[in-house]
């Protein structure tokens, strides 16, 4: 075990996996020199050209190039730069990785994952500050991870490597440079598994990405104040691990979903419908959402702020379901 | 030598700590390529206007061959005032972002030419799709600095209202389309627009630019498609500064053809141009605006360039590319270029230049001054936090009323708490 920021632990992920099996390889751009997030560090030296493949500026044909790599046996790691960039692959994503098995009788195997970098992170602005997770959970044939820290990304992201499937992995920026204990061994986490990452009686919150910080952050607040919450970071979107949740909801009877996509139509509309349909028994309030508001990611520091979902918009939640005042 | 497939991975002409080489730019003498009539048909245009290069000005710096616009010493002027004033306002900008007065930026300094060159062949009319190293059409348009620094400081006057990065202008009155985070967007509504024009009988034409890096964007080719179907009058510039971020041209397919040659095989003249040339980027144009503007259709402009800073305040270019590359570029400074032409001519002297840097640079001062009163990142005035729910429609819709009240209702417990 040593301390590593998320960068160093999707690196140390993807270094592991691709000593360990010569198929996989790295495209994207601007990987040559690490990344613009530094997340492949090292590896070009290491792997050379035909393993860290530093593309054009194609997102449509690199994310194409994987599909057709992963046909023949490979297993390529697709780097979309800025989340909002994929945009333009997503037929790739959607009509080609994602049913491919499905159209060919079950006869193609496409071990493809692929990564990219989301959310707001100093003012970015419209078109490198998206979160855009619920797009791909609305896609049968996909599976999408967002790790909270460092640990789960290295754990998650070995397993996508690993997994047969199209996976999709986002990795929050303002996660990138948080740290913890992560093993220096490779090691994988099962996909499709909730975590729970603090225990409590009153009140349980499932939150993906940067928002589980700061609702173990509440939490800690709330615990001040006599309220017991229990935070649970659902790591895998799809398929989502409802079992985890709903256990929890069963026990806390209140639940807040925050995610800081938009809260429109965000995977917090799919895990808080879940819960009315299979706990409403257990329910002494109502599911309360979380999230960005309905509009584009502006760029302004104050308007940026305005915009991004945090702490203080979970605290507002927790006083509507009446916990607090 | 055995025969089958290999994977060929373009190399890079020299990684730090080697020294540059630039022998892969083929240059040719000024004046050496034909300048056909600009209605000629494709297929009797000769290649040489792909695979050579239109140079006017001389290594002596005189002007020769078909090309030469022939500007007066009044067009010269403005065009060495645009390319400074575009180069220090950069300049200045920088410095800012080093102080932390604004959190980004991204310089054009060697690639002035083909911008300040390109707008004043053009007319006030036609519409320009810009990317995000063109501030150059901004200022050869006569831009007032503080509207460009408004925006880069996301002030109370800024242009976007706080919602768009720094150097993403634009400027509706001036004729000039925004900029794109994602790249090569403009190209397939550069085409539209035009098409649009050719329908309701309009003689303004589109122009486009984009970098060599972005030309493997789908855009790209969709939009040569279209262009080259419907023989929309808009002119589409390639600048090739060498360098996509920290990859090098050859990996977006520079290395066997110029970018230029990929016109033909749309039905498109293409043109490899000197972009560091004020007269062979302006003759250039010219060319292709003429055959536009007629019916004649598109034209594929290639500038070769160098970018010599850095892709943006995010990068270093230490990383990549020999530090000795940017002294080491064969086609030169195009500011330093223009002026020595003019200086040559009687037109301009040393004593003058330095007279307009210093007027430009006060300029420069002075605007930033102006931009500041509107409000700082650290100062106000402020933009209204509640603008974040302006825009989104036309008409601010119910569920962002709520919105926008429920961020209110959390802001007053916040004040109470």
């Amino acid at each position: 075990m040593s301390v590593k920021t998320m960068t160093a632990a999707v690196n140390e992920a993807i270094d592991q996996e691709m000593a360990r099996d010569e198929r996989v390889f790295v495209a994207g751009e601007d990987v040559r020199v690490g990344g613009p997030f530094g997340t492949e560090a090292g590896l070009h030296a290491k792997y050379g050209d035909k393993r860290i493949v530093n593309t054009a500026i194609s997102e449509l044909a690199l994310t194409g190039i994987g599909v057709g790599a992963a046909a023949v046996g490979l297993r390529p790691i697709i780097e979309i730069m800025i989340m909002d960039f994929v945009t333009v692959a997503m037929d790739q994503i959607v009509n080609q990785m994602a049913k491919m098995k499905y159209m060919l009788g079950g006869q193609a195997t496409l071990p493809i994952v692929v990564t990219t970098h989301a959310g707001v992170d100093s003012s970015s602005a419209a078109q490198h500050s998206g979160s855009l997770e619920a797009w791909f959970c609305h896609v049968p044939g996909l599976k999408v991870l967002m790790p909270s820290n460092a640990y789960d990304a290295k754990g998650l992201l070995t397993a996508a490597i690993r997994d047969d499937n199209p996976v999709i992995f986002i990795s929050n920026k303002r996660c990138l440079q948080t740290s913890c204990e992560v093993p220096d061994e490779p090691f994988a986490l099962p996909l499709g598994v909730a975590e729970v990452k603090r225990e409590g009686r009153d009140l349980t919150i499932v939150a993906t990405g940067r928002l589980v910080i700061d609702a173990l952050d509440v939490a800690e607040t709330l615990a001040g104040q006599g309220i017991s919450v229990e935070v649970i970071d659902p790591r895998t979107l799809s398929p989502l691990d409802m079992d985890t949740i709903l256990a929890s909801v069963r026990k806390t009877s209140r639940a807040i979903v925050a995610h800081e996509a938009v809260r429109t139509c965000g995977i917090g509309a799919e895990i808080a419908a879940r819960i009315s349909d299979e706990a409403f028994d257990y329910l002494d309030a109502p599911v309360k959402r979380v999230g960005a508001p309905f509009t584009p990611v502006p760029f302004a520091p104050l308007l940026e702020d305005r915009y991004l979902p945090g702490k203080a918009q979970i605290l507002d939640a927790v006083r509507e379901i009446g916990l607090t005042t | 030598m055995s025969r089958k497939p290999r994977l060929h991975i373009p190399p890079a002409p020299a990684r730090p700590g080697a020294d540059p080489d630039f022998s892969y730019i083929d240059i040719v003498e000024a004046g050496s390529v034909p300048r056909p009539d600009p209605h000629t048909r494709l297929r009797e245009i000769p290649n040489s206007l792909i695979f050579d290069m239109v140079r006017v000005l001389d290594d002596a710096h005189a002007p020769v061959g078909p090309w030469d616009p022939q500007l007066d010493p009044e067009e010269l002027q403005a065009g060495l005032r645009f390319m400074l004033e575009t180069r220090l306002y950069d300049d200045h900008m920088l410095r800012m972002h080093r102080q932390g007065k604004i959190s980004f930026y991204m310089k054009s300094r060697g690639e002035e030419a083909v911008s300040v060159a390109a707008a004043m062949a053009l007319r006030p009319g036609d519409m320009l799709f810009p990317s995000y190293r063109n501030q150059g059409l901004q200022i050869s348009r006569g831009r007032n600095l503080a509207d460009l620094m408004n925006q880069c400081l996301s002030n109370s006057a800024d242009m976007c209202k706080g919602r768009q990065m720094p150097i993403m202008y634009h400027w509706r009155r001036g004729n000039i389309f925004s900029i794109s985070g994602n790249l090569t967007t403009q190209y397939p509504q550069a085409v539209g627009w035009a098409m649009a024009a050719a329908i309701k009988g309009e003689d303004d034409i589109a122009a486009s630019w984009i970098g060599e890096g972005s030309s493997a964007e789908a855009d790209f080719h969709h939009a040569m498609t279209f262009a080259a179907v419907y023989m929309a009058p808009v002119v589409l510039n390639i600048v090739n500064n060498q360098y996509a971020i920290s990859t090098f041209q050859g990996t977006a397919g520079g290395e066997r053809r110029p970018f230029a040659a990929r016109g033909p095989g749309y039905g498109i003249p293409g043109i490899r141009v000197d972009g560091n040339d004020f007269l062979a980027v302006y003759a250039a144009t010219t060319w292709a605006a003429e055959r536009a503007r007629a019916g004649t259709g598109p034209t594929l402009i290639e500038h070769v360039t160098y970018r010599v800073d850095a892709h943006s305040t995010s990068d270093d270019p230490s990383r990549y590319r020999s530090k000795a590359e940017p002294q080491a570029w064969p086609l030169g400074d195009p500011v330093e270029r223009l002026k020595a032409h003019m200086i040559k001519f009687g037109q301009w002297s040393e004593s003058r230049h330095e007279a307009l840097v210093a007027e430009i640079t006060e300029q420069v001062a002075s605007a930033w001054e102006e931009a500041c009163s509107y409000g700082t990142m650290a100062e106000g005035p402020f933009l209204d936090k509640n603008e974040l729910f302006e825009d989104v429609y036309r008409d601010m819709p119910t569920h962002l009323i709520q919105q926008r009240e429920q961020m209110l209702e959390v802001d007053r417990w916040g004040e109470e708490n």
